[in-house]
């Protein structure tokens, strides 16, 4: 061997978290933004504001109930319009929470660890929206039970060779997982701050909702246990979910939809547009509370290069969806590219192919991927494709099928804007009040990673 | 022993400062022949539930009971499946099979990790026996650091080989840092 040892090729990698820190250090930064930090005025003013956007969302929804689903854009060939949109949207956010908190940790990625708290609430926020938009798409939510299986009087039941129903069982399988899985994470840190809390009303809803997790070596080794297989099953469960979810297109035999590469494209769609709101919500977050130090800019980049390798994918399936359109030679199927390129919604297409094939290229290069502004920006535009690329696919297919006397257009109306609106005004108001009422890193990790620093990595002390 | 009104001892708590020290310390409390231990710490400690003695059977339950409930759950999900549309609601689509099993595996696998991920969390806060607000280790004040940066380890009253001052001079001899009487107050 003609390298000696002392040479290393690249320089030293950055850390995970600022030096300096130890236990007591990290758990008091995290802490403190639940326990002490007193209620700034940029706090109260998001919360107003986003709170009086739920009203809006309120609003829309009891005008929907009072009238029904006519004061919507939808009309007979696109019954699905806004609502199935914003639906796989807003699903596909929460799916890189999952990917973060239960993916990342079965490879072993240390960097999840500074953000997978705050990912797996967005993760559950966004499973929230998301469910709303079928539930009143439905047009009588109060009926909404029938979709379950139930011994009705009426002697019916569903019927489960239908992607629809398949969608119900993951989508809830999903949100209750989810929730599990985050108030597993959630039980250790509830303990550190009901040993911190310095008020008696903290101590009792912290002491209530720790339910007495004291940490003990038993303690310990069952919820090791139990975390891993979470991960384990939260893994398949998600990469299941956007399938489903892709199947209520490509089981049906709608032209542009009945692909079979919809349910790899739709999970790697669902982890991009993702990935993006993590960005969205972590930039701010980290500079508003102080947290640099733990979601360092290393993290952010991580995540940048993540979001370019899932954009190429997703790019591969726009690619792929026009080869077999023409490589299959099925008129209907030409004909539908065909109008994605010219037809009446070109510019949502084009639109489309701005914001989710080009603009991720800048992510090539370090220096854009290390540039935080530009990563912000970004990642707005990536969210804004991924909402274009549903609305493509769900209204482009329906206004042309197979026979022109079927064909239609489509436009929205204000109340599917202020219902969308409404609901991204609901997923930011939860994520103000979880950022003061919860700690929105994984305080109990931060200190396992704080011993991994500074003994795993070997004796520079 | 005195004659302290319905007060207790429970045990003794050495506390640590590095994990590094509780797993030595625990793994000679252990040789010396102390059965009833436990040891409390801020995060998960490699080794520490070995040396506590929790090991075997007891340790993998929680792994089995997601196994029950995973399987329990999928068998819930095909057999439910099977029965409505073969069964007490048959509906004859295009003269395809009743039992059309290739249709129901979305919702079979949706309710195995359903079923398998409610059983590890049930099964994990049970066999925790929480929710459990009170514990004798709480009256012990300096313990609300062991959810910040301190690392304890209790040898309980109940334990045959439990002598007050004998097993205190053990958790000194140690390392530990401050030896603390735990009472429970019942």
């Amino acid at each position: 061997m003609s390298a000696t040892p002392n040479v290393r090729l690249g320089r030293e990698p950055e850390p995970w978290l600022e030096p300096g820190h130890t236990y007591a250090s990290v758990t008091d930064k995290i802490s403190s933004a639940v326990l002490t930090r007193p209620l700034g005025i940029g706090w109260l003013a998001g919360f107003a504001l986003t709170f009086s956007v739920v009203m809006v969302l309120f609003l829309a929804i009891a005008w929907l109930i009072i009238k029904g689903v006519g004061i919507w854009g939808i009309n007979v060939p696109i019954g699905w319009g806004f609502a199935i949109v914003n639906f796989v949207w807003w699903i596909g956010i929460g799916h890189a929470g999952t990917l973060i908190s239960a993916i990342l940790f079965l490879l072993n990625q240390k960097w999840r660890t500074s953000i997978n708290r705050f990912a797996e609430a967005m993760t559950l926020f966004a499973v929230a929206c998301a469910g709303l938009f079928p539930l009143i798409h439905t047009g009588r939510p109060w009926m909404a039970y029938y979709m379950f299986p139930y011994p009705s009087t009426m002697g019916i039941w569903p019927q489960f060779r239908s992607p629809l129903i398949w969608d119900v069982f993951a989508v809830s399988t999903y949100g209750t997982v989810s929730l599990l899985f985050w108030f597993v994470g959630l039980l250790p840190d509830l303990a550190t701050l009901r040993d911190r809390a310095k008020h008696k009303w903290q101590q009792m809803v912290f002491g209530m909702l720790s339910m007495g997790w004291r940490g003990s070596a038993r303690h310990w080794h069952r919820y090791q246990v139990a975390y891993l297989l979470l991960a384990g099953l939260a893994t398949p469960l998600v990469l299941s979910v956007h399938t489903v979810v892709s199947f209520d297109f490509a089981v049906g035999i709608v032209p542009g939809w009945h692909t079979t590469i919809f349910p790899p494209y739709f999970v790697a769609g669902a982890i991009y547009s993702g990935f993006a709101m993590v960005l969205t919500l972590a930039i701010p977050m980290r500079a508003a509370y102080g947290m640099q130090d733990f979601i360092t800019r290393r993290h952010l980049e991580q995540m940048a290069k993540v979001m370019l390798a899932t954009g190429l994918i997703v790019a591969y399936g726009y690619f792929i969806e026009f080869f077999m359109a023409f490589y299959s030679g099925n008129k209907f199927d030409v004909f539908l590219a065909n109008q994605r390129l010219h037809g009446p919604y070109a510019p949502f297409y084009y639109a489309l192919i701005l914001c989710n094939i080009l603009t991720p290229q800048l992510l090539w290069f370090k220096a854009v991927r290390r540039n935080i502004p530009a990563l912000f920006v970004i990642s707005l535009i990536i969210n804004l494709g991924m909402w274009l690329e549903r609305f493509v696919i769900v209204v482009i297919s329906l206004t042309r099928d197979f026979m022109p006397s079927a064909w239609g257009r489509y436009s929205a109306t204000v109340w599917d804007y202020a219902t969308f609106v409404g609901t991204l005004g609901l997923f930011t108001m939860l994520i103000f009040l979880f950022v003061r009422g919860l700690p929105a890193i994984a305080i109990s990790e931060m200190r396992e990673l704080v011993h991994q620093e500074s003994h795993g990595d070997g004796g520079h002390e | 022993m005195s004659s302290e009104k319905r007060s207790q001892l429970f045990g003794v708590l050495g506390e640590f400062s590095t994990p590094e020290d509780l797993v030595a310390a625990t793994k000679k409390v252990r040789e010396a022949g102390y059965q009833h231990i436990e040891a409390y710490t801020p995060f998960p400690v490699e080794g520490l539930s070995d040396a506590v003695g929790f090991r075997g059977f007891r340790a993998n339950l929680v792994a089995l009971l997601t196994l029950a409930g995973g399987v329990g759950g999928g068998c819930t999900g095909f057999g439910l499946q099977y029965w409505v549309a073969a069964i007490t609601y048959p509906m004859n689509v295009g003269g395809r099979p009743l039992n059309s099993w290739p249709a129901f595996i979305p919702v079979t696998f949706e309710l195995t990790v359903l079923g398998a991920a409610t059983f590890a969390v049930i099964g994990m806060l049970a066999l925790n026996k929480l929710p459990q607000p009170y514990h004798p280790v709480f009256n012990v004040e300096r313990f609300t650091q062991a959810s910040t940066d301190k690392f304890f380890l209790c040898i309980e009253a109940r334990d045959p080989k439990f002598n007050l001052t004998e097993t205190s001079k053990l958790l000194q001899s140690l390392r530990a840092e401050h030896v603390n009487e735990v009472k429970d107050e019942e």
